[in-house]
């Protein structure tokens, strides 16, 4: 059932130690910050969590990661010139990273959302981060089987949404938001306005309410 | 042979890497669908000419990528897999990471150019990960990039900082792809690779045998047809 909260605190208020949590967000764009800072706030803690990235900066995810709340990150890109406290953690031996080609992560999070058991794919044929796949030719080319990755919760960013939970984007901070909002069994959206129901033109819904669970409005 | 080594000289001196950027350009055949990878590929883009009608992809989920934004363009959801801010052309589309990196795996790019670490004689691709025990390792799009597009062109110097040829008789770092990369431009020649071995389309500032002291595979004159 959608439900329309007032505040990022109570959104996020369900959360459980040992959740794996999807967290929108491409570098910063699209990132929810504000339900990040609840989450951090909210004290949940060994999570694992499914970003493109491992934080950048002293903002949002590096902070979750900062306070050891992360026990695993599964990502593409954690590396960065701003990524220190994940890579502090890192060299450390305090996280986990689950390293996945941006493509297959991408796909590995559409499929649990459209009910996909795994999917053969080109992408890290013959690579290390194949290793111990299994593998077959299919149409003469080399694949590797990838399985879905599911979440307990997605924090998700979206510009606009309406009465039913229809959400619409903003330019490239769509990124994850789509996929990750139906691989999700519970998906958390801050939108930035909530429009009356009938207010988003239909036919430009990106992710239909269906997948949307709370919503709630950050200035 | 040394008529046919003459002719492949096309520049008196090594190209820069503006030069390169340009020659990589003029060779993006028009109306083509492109990934500019990150670092010396995105030079390419200064050089694209409004009339080849080049659209740029950028894997966070943008077709119609325009140049880097400045000033009052900045916008913080707008940027490209570089997480630099860009502009939008008109015409330009935004769709969700897994239609991107499906128009990438389903083979809808044209071209994709890349930076590399090293490439085969059979074209195997080195370029995410130098393999040492203690670096973090991050992979991004690059294998989907190599995997995916109908051609990867490889942008690098011909030689590390140590002199060691980058293009190798099998790749030492660990791999981003097996057998993806067609072209290799350098600042000492551009490469064709593939199941036929290294043919050498044209050299700067050296010639064919100048460039074979070099490299540690066998290279042979493409045929003029390439050039």
């Amino acid at each position: 059932m959608l439900t329309f909260i007032d505040t990022v605190g109570e959104a996020v208020a369900g959360i459980k130690d040992g959740s794996t949590v999807m967290i929108g967000g491409f570098g910063n764009a699209g990132q929810p910050f504000e339900l990040i800072d609840a989450l951090l706030d909210g004290g949940a803690t060994d999570l694992t969590v499914v970003n493109n990235n491992a934080g950048q900066g002293d903002q949002g995810l590096a902070l979750l990661i900062k306070e050891g709340r992360v026990r695993k990150m599964i990502c593409s890109f954690p590396r960065q010139s701003d990524s220190w406290h994940f890579d502090a953690k890192y060299k450390a031996g305090e996280i986990e990273l689950e390293l996945v080609p941006q493509g297959n992560l991408a796909e590995r999070i559409r499929a649990a959302g459209a009910g996909i058991g795994g999917f053969f794919t080109p992408t890290g044929y013959g690579t290390m981060l194949a290793e111990g796949k299994e593998t077959r030719i299919i149409d003469g080319r080399g694949q590797v089987f990838e399985t879905p990755i599911h979440a307990d919760v997605a924090l998700i960013k979206a510009l606009k949404a309406d009465g039913k939970g229809n959400l619409v984007y903003r330019k490239t901070a769509r990124n994850f938001g789509p996929i990750m909002a139906a691989a999700a069994k519970h998906t958390i959206v801050q939108v930035s306005e909530i429009v009356p129901t009938g207010g988003l033109d239909p036919e430009n819904v990106v992710t239909p309410g269906i997948y949307v669970n709370s919503i709630v409005k950050v200035a | 042979m040394s008529i046919q080594t003459a002719s492949l000289q096309t520049s008196d001196k090594p190209l820069g890497r503006d030069d390169l950027a340009r020659l990589v350009a003029r060779d993006i055949k028009p109306g083509s669908f492109v990934n500019l990878g990150i670092g010396q590929p995105t030079l390419v883009s200064n050089y694209l000419e409004p009339e080849q009608n080049i659209t740029l992809h950028t894997e966070n989920g943008m077709l119609g990528m325009g140049p880097v934004a400045e000033g009052d363009q900045i916008d913080g959801d707008l940027i490209n897999a570089g997480k630099i801010p860009v502009t939008e052309l008109p015409g330009a589309s935004y769709f969700h990471h897994a239609d991107s990196f499906a128009i990438m795996r389903g083979g809808h790019l044209d071209i994709c150019v890349l930076g590399a670490f090293q490439v085969s004689a059979t074209g195997d691709l080195a370029n995410w990960h130098t393999g040492a025990p203690d670096a973090i390792p991050a992979v991004g799009g690059a294998m989907d990039l190599a995997t995916g597009a109908k051609d990867v062109f490889v942008m690098m110097t011909l030689l590390t900082r140590d002199g060691a040829s980058k293009i190798v008789d099998a790749c030492t770092y660990p791999l981003t792809g097996v057998g993806c990369v067609t072209r290799v431009y350098t600042d000492k020649a551009v490469f064709l690779t593939g199941p036929d071995g290294v043919q050498v389309r044209e050299t700067f500032g050296c010639t064919l045998e100048e460039l074979q002291a070099l490299v540690p595979v066998p290279l042979t004159a493409a045929p003029a047809v390439e050039r």
